[in-house]
């Protein structure tokens, strides 16, 4: 959670205590911002003291009363901006003297808040100062290291769910206002292109519905004494058709039986997980190796495929939801990029690790490695 | 006069193909690209007339990202986003405050599923026409 410093400068006890009570629970948060911002008060009853604050803290919002004992609001404005400290001041003025407005505003205020004021007053103010401080901070940033910025706030899921829906949606309108004429077989491939889409949502649904699972945590994890190799051969049956298809041999190496107390569902999903994606991203006539090692202190599986591997930066983003490696390569393959991102969190789940080791064009190797 | 020229990208193939028929219907030459780095590529040497371009794409803001690339080169090209994100989380992504348009450089932000009317009214708009 990010902080942003508030300075008060008022010689009004008051209007310090009062601005420390209203701004103390209060966060702002915004679609532009990564996480919630909330604030921490500091307080200067004169000019002076709030300098040394100014120059020792470096506080982001200014709320600066203007009449002070000793020197002037407008003296500290003065000096804000001969130092050039990216702060950003209000003015608190319990009257409204436009002459004040403009040589405050000439020196760099850039805000007026009347007072008195009530909370929800205050609390909007320091609310659109810190969005447009957020802007101006991040426009800078973007401006100087010419940098991509993270917009996480973009709601991935939806888009994620939306997307096949709107596809399909699209090819029905065009079939519907017969954009493509009136042929039936114009429109074969926007409705092979449809049933492919519906396809992909059923995948993401039931990837989702995994990923419930394990989100609500542990409560319905069922553990149990299980035989990991059973798990692992019947999840490379499940494959098998597919493999078939795709012309890639699967081999599982294990011979003894590997006992070990966990819930079956759960190792299920991380097999059918790394074995689909192993399959999915292979060339054709390639082959995927499961092996599955009993050792002294834990148990690990490694899945290896000879496919078209990944980049270093690739690997880096691989585990988080919904990350999909978006490459001419992977344009026609379809899935929910959710799948490692769950085989992840069942592993955190057993305070296990999962490590990756890839080369384009060559293939990539998944471990897992759990603690016994 | 010839036909005006659009750059439509978007990584989602369908919505392109449905898009680019759209637009194609609208009277319009379309190019097209399937990537924040193709479309980076294709506007080395073809300047568009208008672009429409996606939103999230290899990049979570890869239509900001071109956007502002384009702008530094083409900075007369009108850009459209066009975004599913808007409808779906009621965020508003207005380009009117002068803070936004520092930094957004898109002239005009649509949701996916504007009618086509509409998507015609506002190509229209842009290209003065």
């Amino acid at each position: 959670m990010a902080n942003f410093k508030i300075l008060v400068v008022d010689d009004e006890m008051g209007i310090r205590a009062g601005a420390q009570r209203i701004l103390k629970n209060f966060t702002v948060d915004y679609p532009f911002m990564d996480e919630e911002i909330n604030f921490e008060v500091l307080e200067a009853a004169t000019g002076e003291e709030s300098i040394d604050i100014i120059d020792n803290d470096k506080p982001d919002i200014i709320l600066l009363d203007n009449k002070l004992p000793g020197i002037q609001g407008i003296e500290v404005l003065k000096y804000i901006k001969q130092k050039q400290y990216d702060i950003y001041v209000v003015m608190i003025t319990s009257y409204a003297s436009l002459e004040l407005a403009v040589k405050a505003t000439k020196d760099g205020a850039l805000d007026f808040i009347p007072k008195p004021f009530t909370p929800k007053e205050l609390r909007s103010s320091i609310e659109n100062i810190t969005k447009q401080l957020f802007l101006k901070r991040m426009t800078q940033k973007l401006n100087k290291e010419g940098k991509q910025i993270r917009f996480q706030f973009l709601s991935v899921l939806s888009h994620e769910l939306k997307a096949p829906l709107n596809a399909v949606e699209g090819y029905l309108t065009m079939m519907k206002e017969k954009q493509l004429g009136d042929q039936v077989e114009n429109y074969n491939e926007a409705i092979d292109r449809s049933m492919e889409r519906l396809k992909g949502m059923r995948g993401l649904i039931k990837d989702l519905l995994d990923l419930t699972k394990i989100e609500t945590g542990k409560p319905t994890q069922k553990l149990k004494q299980i035989q990991l190799e059973k798990i692992a051969r019947s999840s490379v049956e499940t494959f098998k058709p597919y493999a078939i298809q795709k012309d890639v041999d699967i081999y599982l190496n294990t011979s003894d039986s590997i006992n070990m107390k966990a819930d079956p569902e759960e190792m299920e999903i991380i097999f059918n997980n790394l074995i689909s994606n192993a399959v999915k991203y292979n060339k054709d006539g390639g082959r995927v190796d499961i092996g599955i090692k009993n050792g002294e202190n834990s148990i690990s599986i490694k899945v290896s495929d000879t496919g078209i591997g990944m980049e270093q930066q690739e690997v880096d983003k691989l585990f988080q939801d919904f990350y999909r490696i978006k490459s001419t390569k992977t344009k026609h393959i379809s899935g929910s990029g959710l799948g490692l991102s769950i085989v992840k969190k069942i592993v955190d789940l057993y305070e296990g690790e999962i490590q990756v080791e890839s080369e384009p064009e060559k293939g990539s190797t998944f471990f897992v490695v759990f603690p016994k | 006069m010839s036909k005006k020229r659009i750059l439509i990208v978007d990584d989602d193939m369908d919505y392109l193909f449905q898009l680019k028929t759209k637009v194609e219907q609208f009277g319009f030459e379309t190019i097209t690209a399937e990537s924040q780095l193709e479309a980076e590529e294709l506007i080395v040497q073809t300047k568009p007339d208008l672009a429409i371009l996606d939103l999230m794409m290899e990049n979570e803001d890869s239509g900001f990202i071109l956007s502002r690339k384009l702008k530094s080169k083409y900075p007369d090209v009108p850009i459209i986003i066009a975004t599913g994100v808007t409808a779906e989380t009621g965020m508003d992504f207005s380009v009117s405050g002068e803070s936004d348009k520092q930094w957004i450089k898109a002239d005009l932000f649509l949701d996916k599923g504007i009618r086509a009317d509409q998507l015609q009214r506002e190509i229209n708009k842009l290209l003065k026409l």
